[in-house]
């Protein structure tokens, strides 16, 4: 009959359909697994050699052939970690701003424009970081804050523009623009009903925001939080070009450091000893590692998020 | 004949509300008498809920809402422009269609709007805190779960929640958005309750679709439809003998 084979080729159709997009998603996942294999079967030579001293020794001695990933760990983390605060307070000020305060012929031109943000490449944030941002913070910001604060350890130094502050001052720009986005489209979801019940009890604008759609938000907020933290683990060429590249590990802020990201990008060809390469593959899986314990930890939190929203809804 | 018991509250004259360019409400003239419940009946999209919200001027939280004519609370129009909204919402309070706890404990749930009005003391705000529960009849049910999230409690326990928060801060007028619309014919029974004992302290309006509920609760009944009230009156007389036709096709279920 006509019909039962319309049916029997439509059925196959589904079943090829399932097939190749089952296939691709399944690709990305062995593409993971294999950068994994690749990563590790690479730094063998390394993790053999210098075992777990790699995580906590911080001598990087190209000469002496000696190498410890300690410096880049802590640079990598802490110009994560000053971006995270610098960004974070910013980002709930523009999402707070554009879902409750600003006109609505205003939301969508500044929205788009912080999303645009976004989309600048990162040699762009670190050029613009070496050449405009460095010189102004090198004369006009860390002189004063080595005069003002300078009884902090943080604050000691020569005012170079280049080091782990202005590579989280940059990171911080560039993370703004995801996390904000995220926050405000979170912000959106706060059922307007909860809102009115605040204003409907008298609350302020600020009381409300502050008391009820925040902590509505919370869980929403830190899964953000911890996307724009995986961005600022992993950059590479505007840290690179303004974090001075140096394999020291110093109280001061302002002092050159050096991140996972950046090691390799400057130091890749210049490697041409299998140890140095396997050194610097190692580094490459720790960031692996820390980028996808963070990453786990985004989805984590935003999948909570979700499932306390419906219980409200 | 008691007059005295039938005090206006509030007195609506002439009130028109625009979204835009769009009329919501032509024209309301309205008596909202002191401790009673008012119900607003009327079919969906007529207006009863937009009346509602322009009682505690909620419209303004939204760009292009506009009114026109007068709302007097005790005296006083508070469609002025001058009006203080934080102190006007505090006199006139809100439940709405479905529970909206705070993600956040049941006692600081009640201490929210206590501490609005600057209640700080911890004893004062205790106190407070169970006699709103009291009042809401839920104390007995809840006052070992006090420190639990808000949204740990079943749906009627969190309406009722609502009107504890509502009744805290000493409202004068309640305003209540279809409570029950969410709720189970057992919690709905509860808050029916309520509103019979809420209405010795307060001044109640409710919406509502549920007819059997406006003839339970309310003492007087304003029927709406297309933005305009057709019929307002007591609710015995508008349910047993209306004088419009379209209430009665309404009431009995003809159309709506």
């Amino acid at each position: 009959m006509e019909f039962s084979g319309r049916h029997k080729s439509a059925r196959f159709d589904d079943a090829l359909f399932k097939g190749v997009t089952f296939f691709f998603a399944l690709l990305v996942v062995l593409l993971m697994v294999f950068i994994f294999i690749i990563l590790l079967k690479e730094s063998m030579p390394a993790i053999r050699q210098f075992g777990l001293g790699f995580l906590y020794t911080n001598e990087w001695d190209p000469v002496q052939q000696r190498f410890g990933a300690l410096s880049a760990v802590y640079g990598t983390v802490v110009s994560s970690i000053i971006a995270i605060v610098i960004a974070v307070p910013v980002s709930l000020g523009i999402a707070v701003f554009l879902t409750e305060m600003a006109p609505k012929r205003l939301r969508v031109p500044v929205g788009t424009a912080i999303e645009l943000l976004a989309s600048i490449p990162s040699i762009i944030y670190g050029m613009w970081g070496l050449f405009v941002f460095a010189p102004f913070l090198a004369e006009h910001v860390e002189p004063l804050l080595i005069r003002y604060l300078g009884f902090l350890p943080l604050f000691r130094g020569t005012p170079l523009g280049i080091g782990m502050l202005p590579a989280g001052f940059i990171l911080a720009i560039m993370i703004i623009p995801f996390i904000s986005s995220v926050t405000r489209d979170i912000f959106l979801m706060v059922p307007p009903m909860l809102k009115e019940s605040g204003y409907g009890m008298g609350a302020t604008k600020w009381e409300v925001i502050k008391n009820i759609v925040i902590p509505f938000a919370r869980s929403g907020i830190l899964g953000a939080v911890i996307l724009g933290l995986g961005r600022a683990l992993g950059e590479t060429m505007a840290v690179t070009f303004v974090i001075g590249n140096s394999h020291s590990i110093s109280a001061s802020l302002i002092d050159p450091a050096t991140t996972i990201s950046a090691t390799l990008a400057n130091e890749f060809t210049e490697a041409v000893e299998d140890i140095y390469l396997s050194g610097l593959v190692e580094l490459g899986l720790l960031l692996f590692f820390i980028t996808f314990v963070a990453l786990a930890l985004a989805k984590l939190m935003i999948s909570r998020f979700s499932y306390k929203g419906e219980r409200i809804g | 004949m008691n007059n005295n018991h039938e005090k206006n509250k509030i007195i609506i004259s002439g009130l028109s509300f625009f979204y835009g360019a769009k009329q919501a409400l032509r024209n309301i003239n309205l008596d909202i008498k002191e401790n009673e419940v008012t119900a607003l009946i009327g079919p969906s999209g007529c207006g009863k809920t937009t009346f509602l919200r322009c009682l505690n001027r909620m419209h303004d939280l939204y760009p292009e809402s506009r009114y026109e004519g007068e709302i007097v609370l005790d005296g006083k129009n508070i469609l002025e422009k001058d009006i203080d909204l934080i102190k006007l919402r505090s006199k006139v309070g809100m439940v709405f269609q479905k529970p909206t706890p705070f993600p956040m404990s049941v006692f600081d749930n009640i201490a929210f709007g206590l501490k609005l009005n600057g209640i700080k003391n911890r004893a004062e705000l205790s106190a407070r805190v169970e006699k709103a529960l009291r009042d809401s009849a839920l104390w007995d049910e809840i006052k070992d779960r006090l420190n639990e999230s808000a949204l740990s409690l079943s749906g009627g326990q969190q309406q009722r929640l609502c009107i504890a928060r509502a009744v805290a801060v000493e409202p004068e007028v309640i305003l209540m958005d279809e409570p029950c619309s969410a709720l189970d014919p057992m919690a709905t029974a509860k808050i029916e309750d309520l509103m019979t004992d809420l209405k010795k302290s307060y001044t109640v309006v409710i919406v509502t679709h549920n007819m059997q509920q406006a003839a339970r609760v309310s003492e007087y009944t304003d029927f709406f439809m297309m933005g305009e009230t057709l019929e307002f009156d007591r609710t015995q007389k508008i349910f047993t003998a209306p004088s419009n036709k379209m209430t009665e096709n309404y009431i009995t279920g003809r159309f709506g």
